[in-house]
């Protein structure tokens, strides 16, 4: 069946194969970012939501994490409470 | 004051040194002065491409540790008057030369020639940032394979960081055939993927290995497809706007498909 789909020109074509690994390989490769980056991506996102919720600096975490075919940022953030009024 | 444009890739073996010989020869048949640096110390290959390798008297290290001056150290090519080639050591290693002592040597070069060629080693290593240091431009030669697009890309964030700024693609070695049957990633597919501007498409020619053989760049070759390939390049450098050229197969048909499959040729 496999030859005659090529026999005919139908075949799946390896070059789709190829972008989709160097997609997924790129975005792992791309995701090593520099401690400064973190650093500063962390003091941004603490502005951020302090504006809306009394979170626990010290615990939390955040980090971009490898999975299995995609990555993840994994951000474990304790709240203390949520600010009145909002 | 001329322009130093570097030739990486980050993966050995894509065309580095055959794609600063053929623009460097390509932007002094313009008319063009221009010097050829080869920066891998240790692995010298552009003396042997150019056809310059039995001339070869001091080397970038002779000059930048102060054996000899710079001029003495310069090859002039055969063929054209305006074109020269610095060649690499090739009995030390890559620790021989500082950064600072390249990025000096490149700016001195820049004050005699339009177009100061430097091509890069493999690797990000020491090597890399010697070649890349005194720069103004890059130019990152691919070919469409998973390997050689993944290194290119680390190679272009790595040139980002240095602040060399929009570095263009050259896509080498591309078999239109096998792009036409989907066996092979197109243009499109890997400027979708690298995110930057093309400077141009080179063919996969058996005229690269001949003229390879015989130390003659085939940018001279009116005859060559990556030679064209190569002149179009060149005019893109110096600003001009060239179409891409046309590398287009024809059908192969129902018997080039069956004799493809059976005898399992390309």
């Amino acid at each position: 069946m496999d030859f005659f789909l090529r026999l005919f020109g139908k075949e799946g074509s390896s070059k789709n194969i190829a972008k989709e690994r160097l997609r997924l390989v790129l975005v792992h490769d791309r995701a090593s970012v520099s401690p400064q980056v973190m650093q500063s991506f962390r003091e941004e996102i603490i502005g951020v939501i302090s504006k809306y919720l009394d979170i626990d600096t010290q615990r939390m975490e955040v980090d971009l994490t490898n999975e299995e075919d995609a990555v993840a940022l994994t951000a474990s953030i304790p709240v203390r409470s949520v600010r009145r009024g909002l | 004051m001329g322009i130093a444009i570097v030739v990486t890739s980050g993966k050995g073996g894509v065309g580095k040194t055959t794609t600063s010989a053929n623009v460097g020869t390509g932007l002094a048949i313009s008319g063009k002065s221009v010097v050829l640096v080869d920066a891998d110390i240790g692995l010298r290959n552009l003396d042997v491409v150019m056809g310059l390798e039995n001339r070869i008297v001091y080397d970038l290290v002779d000059v930048v540790q102060g054996y000899c001056r710079l001029k003495q150290a310069l090859i002039r090519d055969k063929r054209y008057e305006n074109l020269c080639l610095l060649p690499a050591a090739q009995t030390k290693d890559k620790t021989a030369v500082s950064p600072d002592q390249m990025k000096t040597l490149v700016d001195e070069l820049k004050q005699e020639f339009d177009y100061v060629i430097v091509d890069c080693p493999a690797g990000i290593e020491q090597g890399f940032k010697n070649a890349i240091i005194g720069a103004d431009e890059a130019i990152v030669v691919t070919t469409p394979e998973v390997s050689a697009v993944r290194d290119a890309d680390r190679v272009i964030g790595l040139l980002e960081a240095e602040e060399i700024k929009e570095p263009k693609l050259i896509l080498n070695r591309i078999r239109p055939a096998m792009v036409k049957r989907g066996d092979m990633m197109d243009i499109d597919d890997v400027l979708d993927i690298l995110a930057i501007k093309l400077l141009g498409v080179v063919p996969d020619d058996d005229s690269i290995v001949v003229s390879t053989n015989r130390g003659e760049p085939a940018v001279t070759q009116n005859g060559s497809k990556a030679g064209q390939a190569y002149r179009n390049i060149v005019r893109r450098i110096m600003g001009e706007n060239v179409p891409l050229m046309s590398l287009s197969v024809p059908d192969e048909g129902l018997f080039g498909r069956l004799k493809r499959l059976l005898v399992g040729e390309r």
